[in-house]
């Protein structure tokens, strides 16, 4: 499970405090108001950001000191989640090792990542020659081949079009059901979490609650998460 | 963790940009040791100073003078080859020289086709030994920055004040006063520090239209001192007066100066409604036609007189070439080995500094750190068995400047939308080099690699102190020749060497940007 004990992760002027637990293999969206934090909170957890004060502990084991590439983590951003340069085989490969020397094995599951995600046609492509939906099932098949316990997502869908954007989000899904991986992905749309999480962080007024069951969470909103949703 | 993570460690930067400041107050402290401060300065030293401010203040002044008429030309004129003549306003920056000083010769010399068209009219030949060849030869180099510059600052007044202007239907005069002077006084001032500061540590335009005690530049002053007399501690004395100078000029230059005079952007064309009137098109068609014969003019004459002399390059001069090429190659390589560290610890954020090493090669100046290397050298070594390296170290550090402003705003970018994604990755350290930084950069390598290749290859400084009668490069060589008065085998030379820099600087540039994605 990850622990977030009694964190300060501070930016400028700007302080979000969170003490919360996550159950191994639960799936969490983190909603709240923009600019409240919750891009800050999953680049702590990924290593991106430093505590002020307090601990993160994945299974017991402290990552606060872990650089970001050693922690078990994998992560999409917002957008540049691939190298333009590179085509899609080696993208992805990146995940297995960044120096690209990949044994016959490694290949042989790059390949098998490009399979799943439906994109074994255009391993030699590069980025540019993809669509906005092919170059995020790059990516996730990048995040497949890393095979990191945790699979954290800062709105890496946002630009694609609703129905492609429920599709990535099914895909995501159906990923950490079958390598049992635990999800934090940030969201400013309600219905994607009720899609996919089946609990829900909010991240308000400085403070990133505890994880509780998304449905009814969304059902019964607390004034701060009320005044977000509207 | 340390403070923050990242994708690669500033510490080789940082230790490029100690080695830059090592080698440029290593060398001055050396030239400072043996300066002999009870002696002062001679007569002819005051004239040196005297010389080199004043064809600064006279070649920055007619520049700029010249550049204002001619970018605004530029600035609201559409015309076929505009785009061209404005690229070509770039070429002087890496033109070799000694080439532009040939064809200067075959315009304005003695026997030139100027002279020989006043000499039709029953006028006196013009004079171009001496302060006004060498003012001729600066405004030569220095007009196109200039009109770069200010046809920047032409650029830069937004289109909808322009649109505002011509809704209010303000006359050609108007528009001066509310919109081109007050650019203009902001810019001014900036591209006038430039062109001062680079005339003032001018050499190898001194050393073959000056000379004598009338026309002898600080620089020139420090060279005469050294290789014909051999006086360290003259050369010493002035090295410090030249560094001073300098130093001040490049300080008021960068706090001056706005916008960079190459590079991009400076295409995009500008709707405006005024200077319809007939006069005013021939005005602008005017200035333009004399700025693109005074540009054009010398090159052509250099192709037309170097090619009879091309079929008949004899083997030193061929040798001069090779050299030439070598210690391009070399101070190209030096140059990355420096800049790609310093670019990217600058990316991180560690700028400070490093941008500072990267600067001082603006104020040092080449035969300053010539006499400094040399006189380190010299008890250890023979300093002339180390021209080559030694020229291509110097020719480096020149570069650096430049190249740091090219690799520089790539580099930030790079870093900032690359870094974390790399990190995430465990891509830390030579995989995010060799997977990323350099894939990245590779244009931006390409042009800056370009420029310090044709920079090197017609450089015509630090050659001349460290060079035996045995050894020389490209320019040297055409030097040597034209002071044998061959002047069709240095033309032929010279033809060599301009296209020997051109095919360097686009070679490296088109490689950087050949099959790079966006």
């Amino acid at each position: 499970m990850l622990r977030l004990e009694n964190c300060l992760i501070e930016n400028g002027g700007f302080a979000l405090h969170a003490d919360l637990t996550v159950d191994r293999g639960s799936r969490i969206a983190v909603i709240g108001p923009s600019g409240a934090g919750k891009s800050t909170l999953i680049e702590a957890v990924a290593g991106f950001r430093q505590l002020s004060s307090g601990a993160i502990h994945w299974n017991g084991t402290s990552l606060t000191q872990v650089e970001p590439g050693k922690r078990p983590v994998a992560m999409l951003f917002q957008d540049g989640n691939l190298f333009p340069h590179l085509t899609v085989v080696q993208n992805v490969g990146l995940g297995i090792r960044a120096n690209l020397r990949l044994d016959a094995t490694q290949r042989a599951q790059v390949q098998a990542a490009l399979v799943r995600v439906g994109l074994q046609d255009m391993a030699d492509r590069k980025p540019a020659a993809l669509s906005g939906g092919q170059q995020s099932r790059v990516a996730l098949a990048r995040v497949l081949v890393q095979g990191r316990d945790l699979l954290l997502l800062d709105e890496p869908f946002a630009a694609l079009g609703p129905a492609l954007k429920a599709e990535m989000l099914d895909l995501v899904a159906e990923l950490v059901a079958e390598n049992g991986a635990t999800l934090l992905m940030v969201s400013h749309d309600p219905s994607d979490a009720r899609r996919i999480a089946d609990q829900v962080v909010l991240v308000a007024d400085g403070q990133a609650h505890p994880p509780m069951e998304t449905a009814s969470l969304l059902d019964n909103p607390p004034p701060a998460l009320k005044a977000y949703l509207g | 963790m340390a403070d923050r993570a990242q994708p690669v460690s500033p510490r080789l930067g940082i230790g490029a940009a100690g080695l830059v400041a090592a080698l440029i107050f290593g060398t001055l402290a050396a030239v400072a040791l043996r300066a002999e401060s009870g002696r002062g300065l001679g007569s002819s030293d005051w004239a040196a100073l005297r010389f080199t401010l004043i064809q600064a203040c006279l070649s920055a002044g007619l520049s700029v003078a010249l550049a204002i008429p001619v970018a605004r030309a530029l600035a609201r004129r559409r015309f076929v080859g505009r785009r061209v003549l404005i690229a070509l306003l770039g070429a002087p920056f890496i033109l070799p020289v000694i080439v532009a000083i040939l064809g200067l010769l075959q315009v304005f010399g003695r026997a030139g086709w100027f002279s020989s068209g006043l000499a039709v009219l029953g006028l006196e030949p013009v004079q171009i030994y001496g302060l006004h060849g060498v003012v001729l030869a600066h405004v030569f180099f220095n007009l196109p920055l200039a009109t770069r510059l200010l046809l920047q600052g032409w650029q830069e007044i937004p289109a909808e004040r322009f649109r505002l202007a011509a809704q209010l239907d303000a006359d050609a005069r108007a528009m001066r006063q509310l919109l081109e002077f007050p650019m203009l006084r902001r810019v001014v001032p900036g591209a006038l520090a430039v062109v001062f500061a680079i005339c003032l540590s001018s050499f190898a335009v001194a050393l073959t239209l000056g000379g004598g005690p009338r026309a002898t530049t600080i620089e020139l002053a420090i060279y005469q001192a050294f290789r014909f007399d051999f006086d360290l501690g003259r050369a010493a004395l002035l090295s410090g007066l030249q560094l001073v100078l300098t130093g001040a000029a490049a300080l008021v230059a960068v706090k001056v100066a706005v916008g960079e005079g190459f590079g991009t952007g400076l295409d995009r064309p500008l709707q405006r409604w005024d200077g319809n009137t007939v006069a005013a098109c021939i005005l602008d068609g005017f200035w333009i036609v004399l700025a693109a014969g005074f540009l054009l003019l010398p090159l052509s004459a250099i192709v037309l007189a170097g090619l009879p002399g091309m079929a008949s390059l004899t083997v030193s001069v061929w040798m001069a070439a090779l050299n030439s090429v070598l210690v391009a190659a070399l101070s190209t390589v030096l140059l990355l080995l420096l800049a790609l560290p310093m670019a990217s610890a600058v990316a991180l954020g560690r700028g400070g500094m490093i941008e500072v090493a990267g600067i001082l090669g603006l104020a040092a100046s080449p035969l300053v750190i010539g006499t400094g290397l040399f006189i380190v050298i010299y008890p250890i070594a023979d300093p002339f068995a180390l021209a080559l390296p030694v020229t291509a170290l110097v020719n480096a550090v020149m570069a650096l400047p430049f190249a740091l402003r090219i690799l520089v705003p790539r580099a930030r970018e790079v870093t900032a939308r690359y870094g974390k994604l790399s990190l995430s990755l465990d891509m830390a350290g030579w995989p995010f080099v060799w997977r990323v930084f350099l894939p990245r950069m590779r244009p931006q390598i390409g042009f800056a690699a370009g420029l310090a290749a044709a920079l090197s290859m017609g450089d015509l400084g630090v050659i001349a102190l460290f060079a035996d009668p045995e050894f020389a490069t490209l320019p040297l060589q055409v030097y040597r020749l034209m002071g044998a008065y061959r002047m069709e085998a240095a033309a032929g030379a010279a033809l060599l060497l301009l296209t020997l820099s051109m095919a360097a600087f686009w070679i490296l540039d088109r490689g950087g940007r050949w099959h790079a994605e966006a």
